[in-house]
């Protein structure tokens, strides 16, 4: 499946598994691109260190190329800005604001920079300073996200920009990547169906929420924060928007989502814990390995629209 | 200077102009979110003919930041 996008990374399928923090560390990366599409390793808020061993350890499990989300609010992404440089990884996105100030230093180390943008206006503003491509995300996905839609927001990044567009926010099958494809998407980055495959590590309670997640399961916290975060249904954000529709304060929301994800993929506390997830937990109804998802993925899609001229 | 930034602040976040002054909050009072930030900021680059890099939206909180920015800037 040749695109303008799987050209740009060197990868055979247009399918990246989203940087994801906690969830996307090695195992998970180096199986996606193993499984010929582009892992990537979920920097998050975590120390420069951690990333460093987190590349080294998935360049043993894989010669073929894998990226690193940098989530540019961490208090070490400068840190971690050098180390994809220094580890000479190939791929970067970023999420959570501009990554011009990184942009020279990427470049100039042949590093292709790929900024996670939720708006027309952020997706010009990416462009005009070098990006290679986008990902355009829509609200349906999980975590920390924006009001657009997918549907919405894709065509309009692509016509907005002459880098390609990577669609993201509710895909999980053939269906979901044949219809970015028709929006003008030349790739597609998921998330939540590859936090449900074998090689990823997460706490098998959160893989069993995603698993019986019904199409209505999913909420949003903190749309009045400025910060909205979409997680399944649980305790935690029940409590979280009862306080928010109270007006409770940033600081007391704050605590309560405190360490939330890591309580969630590690120690497996779905109930307290913050289970982020797109919204298409709904149709992910089994676990599989990687590669056995890339597959189905590819062959779903081909049946759909192989041969139309959306790719090669 | 200053008129026209109310009227870019009102045109592109929804905002009643007369209700914008100097002290203005792009966050505080007009609730604006990050991407609403950008948007706003778009917009004076394409007026004014400026380029904001990102790292100078830190000095940027209010309108009258704005006006200052932009001054020191043409």
């Amino acid at each position: 499946m040749k695109t303008k996008v799987t050209e740009i990374l060197g990868i055979e399928y247009p399918i990246i598994q989203g940087g994801m923090a906690w969830v996307a560390e090695h195992h998970l990366a180096a199986a996606v691109s193993e499984a010929g599409g582009l892992g990537l390793i979920g920097a998050a808020s975590a120390p420069a260190d951690w990333v460093r061993e987190q590349i080294r350890a998935a360049k043993k499990l894989t010669d073929k190329p894998f990226g690193v989300n940098i989530m540019l609010m961490s208090p070490y992404a400068d840190e971690v800005a050098e180390v994809i440089v220094e580890e000479g990884v190939k791929v970067v996105t970023t999420g959570a604001g501009s990554p011009e100030k990184y942009m020279k230093m990427w470049k100039e180390a042949g590093v292709k920079v790929i900024p996670v943008v939720a708006s027309v206006a952020l997706a010009k503003r990416m462009e005009r300073c070098g990006a290679d491509a986008l990902v355009a995300e829509g609200t349906e996905a999980g975590g920390h996200i924006g009001e657009n839609t997918t549907m919405v927001l894709v065509p309009q990044v692509v016509d907005a920009v002459s880098i390609p567009v990577i669609a993201a926010g509710g895909i999980a099958d053939g269906r979901g990547i044949a219809a970015a494809f028709m929006l003008g998407a030349q790739a597609v980055q998921m998330g939540t169906h590859f936090v449900v495959t074998n090689e990823s590590v997460v706490h098998e309670n959160y893989k069993k929420c995603i698993l019986k997640a019904r199409d209505i399961d999913s909420r949003v916290t903190g749309r009045t924060t400025g910060h909205p975060v979409r997680a399944l249904r649980n305790q935690m954000t029940k409590v979280y928007l009862q306080k928010e529709q109270e007006g409770a304060s940033l600081e007391e929301l704050e605590l309560l989502t405190l360490g939330g994800l890591r309580k969630a993929v590690v120690e497996g506390d779905v109930i307290n814990g913050s289970v982020m997830s797109g919204q298409i937990a709904g149709m992910v109804k089994e676990e599989m390995s990687c590669a056995e998802l890339i597959q189905k993925l590819v062959r779903e899609t081909d049946s759909l629209i192989g041969g139309k001229g959306f790719y090669e | 200077m200053l008129e026209k930034v109310k009227e870019i602040v009102a045109d592109s976040l929804g905002a009643e102009i007369s209700t914008l002054t100097e002290a203005s909050s792009f966050k505080d009072d007009l609730g604006a979110d990050s991407l609403d930030l950008f948007e706003v900021v778009m917009a004076f680059e394409e007026e004014f003919d400026v380029e904001i890099p990102s790292e100078d939206l830190e000095q940027i909180a209010t309108i009258g930041d704005v006006v200052k920015y932009l001054e020191a800037h043409k």
